[in-house]
């Protein structure tokens, strides 16, 4: 069975449509990242698997449970972590992870959580004079001190340090590696492509891309060649010796409009040799996932503003 | 239960170390009671000599009506600013525990307070008498009223807005309140007012209880003190934002 089962979910605020049919499936030992615009309802989406928020319309399981209709017995299973804030500000770490464990029947050890979440050293600091970083590790080990088969990260590495984003990666590759399953969002995408099992993209509250990061990024391969050079090369010559459109999307950036076979680098190479142009970089083949997403939500993009 | 005894333990602990609250439940009805009963400036009821013997009551009122309506009101909205309330729906605590935990910590302070009072007036002179049973029940009326109000703040306005209401409302119910001031000092219509707000019924029952039929709200009292102590809680619990 898996950890969370979601079918045409959608989440409305009066005319406002912020989760439109969304699909979702996760197993146990798994992460599922939801990557997406800001306002693109993922918030949303989680705050419906937690239970916060009414759905219009769907089927959602977690653990096989309604979170609408059995919230009390899910909250003894599945950790939670917003996206800011829910700690007594004038509260340190310790106190807050004994305060925590003590809602539940088999509390991890909140001093070995300390030390796992590198919040040792300010364990009695309160919460309100904590940094972005070390309030965000803490809620991520009050998330985690109710032992919990499912967990829900709302954007866990917003405003955290690069240290603190180690310390929170790791501390959710060993939640897989424990059989946990991990639903998180994030802006992050190379967080996503490194951590995820799978990564759902949304937009504007629909799922517009699901599958494995290699999945998505070798579904956009064969578009283009991207190389980096001197500004201001021969773009026309260059496109009428390969007989490819040729452009400059960037100051030194160009893209080959052509299938990245090992004949079109070659040919690119020779071109630039015999001018003795220098190559910065070349990337050909698979997408980035930041290409893909950027193809992806390019709409809202353009229509947010 | 282990962890009703837990967040009652920590609700505790969060109010006793917020210095505001502190000066607010202790230290500003200690000073009231001190000052004036040393420094004869305020009329006093008929039939009362000394100062102290017509504060102490009217403090203890006050000091209920600091903890259960301002304190507790500004720490929840700050709570659900924060969060707090909201992420603790998502632990196994539950509203019920939550809601007894912030009512055994009220209940507490109250005792700290009673306790502190009690011996600076006697200290200060002041010879209870009467009968304490009544004052217990009037005590426990005025808390549930006050919680309902404060609450009733802290669930709808933002935190900021809270704690200035809630210190403004503090310092009118404080004049109009019969706590320090007699209530028949004041305008009749002004005193007509304050008699049906729930201040001046747990003063005046305090008084009655507690000088054995000094100035007190008689019958009335009792009334409006019921009626704010079921109303107020209701109004809360249907008005709540826990988010």
């Amino acid at each position: 069975m898996p950890a969370i089962e979601v079918k045409g979910l959608s989440v409305r605020y009066g005319d406002l449509v912020a989760v439109d049919g969304v699909d979702l499936v996760a197993e146990p030992g798994s992460v599922l990242a939801l990557l997406g615009p800001n306002g693109a309802g993922k918030t949303s989406t989680v705050e419906a698997l937690e239970g916060y928020r009414p759905r219009s319309s769907g089927t959602v399981s977690v653990l096989g449970l309604d979170p609408a209709r059995h919230h009390a017995a899910l909250t003894r299973r599945v950790g939670v972590m917003l996206q800011r804030g829910g700690v007594y500000p004038g509260m340190g770490p310790r106190e807050a992870l004994r305060l925590f464990a003590s809602y539940y029947p088999r509390p991890l050890d909140p001093a070995v959580l300390l030390e796992t979440v590198g919040l040792a050293g300010v364990a009695a600091t309160p919460w309100r004079r904590l940094s972005g970083g070390e309030q965000q590790r803490l809620s991520l080990a009050l998330a985690l001190v109710g032992r919990p088969e499912v967990v829900f990260l709302d954007e866990p590495t917003a405003g955290v340090d690069i240290q603190g984003r180690q310390v929170i990666r790791s501390v959710i590759a060993g939640l897989r590696d424990e059989g946990v399953c991990v639903l998180l969002t994030t802006h992050y995408l190379e967080e996503a492509e490194r951590l995820a099992d799978r990564v759902v993209i949304v937009d504007r509250g629909r799922v517009v891309a699901d599958g494995t990061p290699a999945e998505l990024v070798t579904a956009g391969a064969g578009r283009s060649i991207r190389f980096g050079a001197p500004t201001g090369i021969d773009v026309a010559g260059l496109g009428a010796s390969l007989g490819v459109p040729v452009s400059e999307v960037g100051p030194g950036e160009y893209e080959l409009r052509c299938a990245p076979t090992p004949a079109a680098v070659a040919a690119l190479t020779a071109w630039l040799a015999e001018r003795d142009l220098p190559l910065a970089d070349l990337h050909a083949g698979r997408e980035r996932l930041e290409d893909v997403f950027l193809r992806l939500t390019a709409g809202a993009a353009d229509g947010g503003g | 239960m282990r962890a009703l005894v837990a967040q009652t333990a920590a609700e505790l602990r969060l109010t006793l170390r917020r210095g505001e609250s502190v000066l607010l439940t202790l230290a500003i009805p200690v000073g009231l009671l001190v000052f004036f009963s040393e420094v004869r400036v305020l009329p006093l009821p008929d039939g009362v000599d000394r100062p102290v013997q017509y504060l102490t009551p009217g403090i203890l009122a006050l000091a209920v009506m600091s903890t259960a309506m301002v304190s507790l009101g500004i720490a929840t909205g700050f709570e659900r600013q924060y969060l707090v309330l909201k992420r603790l729906g998502a632990t196994p605590l539950g509203r019920p525990t939550l809601l007894a935990a912030k009512t055994l910590a009220v209940l507490a302070v109250e005792v700290i307070q009673v306790g502190v009072l009690v011996g600076v007036a006697a200290a200060l002179g002041w010879v209870p008498g009467g009968d304490p049973a009544p004052a217990v029940g009037a005590v426990l009326l005025a808390t549930a009223a006050f919680a309902g109000i404060g609450l009733t703040m802290a669930g709808a306005l933002r935190a900021e807005v809270t704690l200035a209401a809630a210190n403004g409302l503090y310092l009118i119910l404080l004049l109009v309140g019969g706590m320090v001031f007699p209530l028949s000092h004041l305008p009749g219509g002004l005193a007509d007012v304050a008699r049906a707000l729930p201040s001046a019924a747990l003063s005046g029952a305090l008084h009655s209880s507690l000088t054995g039929g000094g100035p007190g709200g008689g019958v009335a009292a009792w009334v409006v003190l019921a009626a704010w102590a079921i109303g107020a809680p209701l109004l809360a619990a249907f008005s709540f934002r826990w988010e």
